[in-house]
């Protein structure tokens, strides 16, 4: 069972490298922050999962903390693009 | 091997699959719309099934080897999987929302209702 | 009142579940006199008026919502999203919705909702009508003239926006 987690998660890091070549090549604003957005998705789908590897409570604590913060970023970063500014 | 194992593994190949279909058509659709529906929905289910793993396998070894340790581990994970649930769906409508605002109008479109309404200068106004 | 103590209690609600199998009674204690700072500081703005339905029937309502018809919904709708990013086969557009709700608790329950389900993605919301404006990734064609849809064009199987009106209106 670890070592299928432990695959899942390499699996997850591979995909972040799929979302990162949007994030580089993103035509507009907007593409690039919806893969950032998946990005933040991937990496809280990989702190839960190592939190179930290394059997401790407070990575899936962080992960929970970690979601927030990102919406929080991810409703500035809309708020400014409406305006224009970026 | 019994079955609870075999369950846990397809629930973790149902969410990778998923989240690798979420990347895909992240790099694969033409518009920042569509993207955004391949991102939003995908990660999100995939990340419900890689969770809901998890819990079946806590859930598992309670009963099975009367190990409680995964139980408030599994209730932190469904706490954070509604979390995600409820801030995928309102930052993609943020992002959505702010890319018509800029004037970005969705390619390929068959109907645009939206074009009809005259907001963007009372955004502008404020 | 009501909101002050509505808010504390939920607050102390969350902080429980968060320390879920670690509750000592200094924990216990402790999570009391955050959760009525919490209220203090923030039951202005999360009631806006005072008319509040707290029927433990629509609560029920809702956990059945989430986990029945709104699943299957989302499942479907992943499975369809699945098959036309490996086909390639869209026919975008953004199309009015108009769900008939009034509340502001339903109309972000039923817009949220709407992200995650069938193949549409909110774009924007009226104010003044209560209209979404919604991003489909499929319009079937013929379909496109239509002027406003309902509920049980954009959903196949389950009319989520009646079980938003039976939740929250």
């Amino acid at each position: 069972m670890i070592l299928a987690w432990n695959i899942s998660v390499f699996v997850l890091g591979l995909l972040i490298f799929g979302a990162t070549l949007r994030l580089m090549m993103g035509p507009t604003a907007p593409d690039r922050v919806v893969a950032l957005d998946a990005i933040n998705t991937l990496v809280v789908a990989i702190m839960i999962v190592l939190g179930a590897v290394y059997k401790q409570t407070v990575f899936v604590d962080v992960a929970i903390v970690y979601a927030l913060l990102s919406f929080v970023g991810t409703l500035f970063i809309a708020r400014f693009l409406k305006r224009n500014y970026l | 091997m019994d079955i609870l194992t075999l369950v846990v593994y397809i629930l973790l190949g149902i969410g990778l699959f998923f989240n690798l279909v979420g990347i895909i058509g992240l790099l694969r659709f033409p518009d920042v719309y569509t993207r955004l529906h391949a991102e939003t929905k995908t990660t999100t289910f995939g990340a419900i099934f890689i969770s809901l793993s998890i819990v079946v396998h806590s859930l598992h070894q309670y009963f099975h080897a009367n190990d409680a340790s995964g139980l408030s581990l599994s209730i932190h994970v469904v706490l954070a999987i509604l979390v995600l649930a409820f801030t995928n769906a309102t930052g993609s409508h943020a992002i959505a929302q702010a890319a018509y605002n800029r004037g970005q109008k969705p390619v390929r479109a068959v109907v645009d209702k939206l074009a009809e309404v005259e907001f963007l200068e009372k955004e502008a106004e404020e | 009142m009501i909101a002050f103590i509505l808010t504390a209690i939920s607050a102390y609600l969350a902080y429980l579940i968060f320390t879920a199998g670690s509750w000592t009674g200094q924990e216990l204690i402790a999570g009391g006199i955050l959760a009525i700072i919490v209220a203090a500081l923030t039951s202005g703005f999360h009631f806006r008026n005072n008319k509040i339905k707290c029927n433990p029937i629509r609560m029920i309502l809702a956990l059945l919502y989430v986990l029945i018809p709104f699943f299957i919904e989302m499942a479907k709708a992943n499975i369809d999203v699945a098959i036309r990013v490996f086909t390639g086969k869209i026919r975008p557009g953004i199309i009015k919705y108009n769900p008939q709700l009034k509340s502001d608790f339903g109309i972000m329950l039923i817009a949220n909702s709407i992200t995650l389900t069938p193949g549409t993605l909110a774009v924007h919301v009226d104010e003044e009508s209560n209209d979404l404006y919604v991003h489909l990734l499929n319009i079937a064609p013929g379909k496109e003239q239509k002027g406003s849809w309902a509920g049980k064009d954009i959903f196949s199987w389950f009319d989520l926006s009646a079980w938003v009106r039976r939740i929250a209106e």
